[in-house]
């Protein structure tokens, strides 16, 4: 049985066509994909990412746990500041990827994907000898909202009240809600001092966080708060008319096409982040993490497969599982992830192939049913992000 | 609300066959186009190929999904609408009049076993 978000109700109301993701009965879409993907690419969407799992790691422990089973490194990072990066097995191997959020000194906000949740939280406790910090597992708590597209600075700020302007890309702030004088900035040193907002929302001294992060590829914002406060904020933006309800189809088409991964598909137990291309994410020069061995060793020897992009010269769509052909038309690899990419009109997908077929320009084919369709290999990044940073 | 044309067959799988004479128009019903949302792809086979009742012979691509094209008849495909290469979303504006292949039927009395609209019609409620 699928878990409901807290506002598993309004998307009912609204029509959504619902459909299980990672445990929970999700908006897929409200009207069709087309539309709300071209909403937060041109103006602003907002989705329900409620199901997303988070953790919060303090103690005095902390920051040397987080260094332990992250790959990104965390040491020395201002408050406020944001991490995107993986827990491994120690074959390198991917448990999840994630964004860890630096609240203090000695204290994180880990936030993991809603499929993951269980085995997340489980492998975070099996490595905590030898630390001494505080696990709280607050996935049940939170509700969260993604505002995103080049209007969402502004629908946050004037819809919802929330000074956000300042916040740079990958950083967070968090703000307290006091009863009947709408949101007041607190803790967070990166907060902007401007107190020139009328906020509509009500608070009841709860704290939310809001970061300038987002898994679209256009500018937006997440918003972290309990069920009254997501349901309340997104009522605002619904009402707002500025501001689309968007389902987890167009989530997938819009990261897809800026090449971030989907965890399942471009990352899992079997696809290390040097295989998915996502090194950069892997901080080797840190003194360990889980899994650092097996990346030191797959960075000097090189990796089997490895992800690519592929353009077909068809509009025929390669989906997750197709196979990939090289020119003699042996199977060389398999999609990860397909679609016709609506930004740019052509179909494309990434694929996870033999080292040997990675290379930019390498003729690829795609098997699609009974036709086999010519590609080539290109960039896995099939539409430029447009962060504001 | 999805529209049902009277005089037309359909199959569970929701495409319907127009006969004239010992040809068949094949496409799918506009419950199925309502169903899918926009049309972005459509797998066609090429003429000349054979098509076997209750098989698959190609594919509509919305933006999330592949949906198998279940053959409601058997026969050869004599021609294919080449309109649906450049513009699939014609099955989204009129499903009706944008059929996919026409076909010789090799076995009339499969249609036998397809629905006609009223039947249909009920098909679509449950």
């Amino acid at each position: 049985m699928e878990k409901q978000t807290c506002l598993y109700d309004r998307h009912v109301a609204l029509g959504a066509l619902m459909s299980p993701f990672g445990g929970f009965i999700m908006p897929i879409q409200y009207t069709n994909i087309t539309d709300e993907h071209n909403a937060v690419r041109q103006h602003c969407g907002v989705f329900d990412v409620s199901h997303m799992g988070e953790v919060r790691i303090t103690g005095p422990d902390a920051e040397r746990y987080v260094q332990h089973i992250f790959t990104n490194d965390v040491s020395g990072a201002p408050i406020g500041q944001i991490y995107y990066g993986m827990m491994l097995y120690p074959s390198g191997g991917t448990v999840d990827d994630l964004l860890v959020y630096k609240m203090g000194e000695n204290d994180f906000f880990l936030v993991i994907n809603a499929a993951n949740i269980d085995k997340d939280v489980a492998w975070m406790k099996g490595h905590t000898d030898g630390f001494d910090i505080t696990l709280d597992h607050q996935s049940d708590y939170y509700g969260q909202l993604a505002v995103q597209g080049p209007e969402a600075e502004a629908v946050v700020e004037e819809v919802l009240g929330i000074p956000c302007s300042e916040l740079k890309f990958y950083t967070c702030l968090t703000l307290t809600l006091s009863k009947g004088e709408g949101t007041q900035a607190a803790t967070s040193p990166l907060t902007s001092s401007s107190n020139c907002f009328t906020p509509p929302l009500e608070g009841t001294g709860e704290a939310l966080i809001v970061s300038r992060t987002g898994y679209t590829g256009e500018d937006g914002f997440e918003i972290y708060g309990s069920h009254e406060f997501t349901q309340k904020a997104w009522d605002k933006l619904i009402e707002s008319g500025r501001c689309k309800p968007c389902g987890l189809g167009c989530r997938d088409t819009l990261r897809f096409e800026v090449g971030l991964p989907l965890y399942g598909d471009e990352l899992s137990a079997d696809i290390s982040p040097v295989m998915a291309g996502l090194s950069m994410f892997c901080k080797l020069d840190k003194p360990e993490f889980i899994g650092k061995e097996a990346l030191v060793e797959q960075k000097a020897n090189g990796v089997a497969q490895k992800l690519v992009g592929i353009e077909l010269a068809d509009k025929a769509i390669p989906r997750h599982g197709y196979a990939v052909l090289n020119a003699e038309g042996e199977t060389v690899g398999e999609v990860t992830t397909g679609y016709h990419c609506l930004s740019v009109d052509k179909s494309v997908c990434m694929a996870l192939v033999k080292t040997e077929y990675a290379k930019l320009d390498t003729p690829l084919s795609v098997q699609i049913r009974k036709k086999v369709f010519p590609g080539k290999v290109v960039k896995k990044k099939f539409y430029d992000k447009h962060y504001k940073k | 609300m999805a529209k049902f044309m009277e005089g037309l067959r359909y199959s569970e799988s929701h495409e319907y066959i127009r006969v004239e004479g010992e040809y068949g128009y094949i496409g799918i019903s506009d419950y199925a186009q309502h169903a899918l949302g926009n049309v972005v792809y459509v797998d066609m086979p090429d003429v000349d190929d054979e098509v076997t009742a209750g098989e698959e012979f190609g594919a509509v691509e919305s933006v999330k999904a592949a949906s198998d094209l279940i053959s409601p008849v058997s026969g050869t495909v004599v021609e294919v609408n080449e309109a649906l290469e450049d513009k699939p979303e014609l099955l989204n504006e009129d499903a009706f009049a944008n059929w996919i292949i026409k076909v010789q039927l090799s076995d009339p009395s499969e249609l036998d076993a397809l629905m006609d609209v009223e039947a249909y019609k009920e098909h679509c409620k449950e």
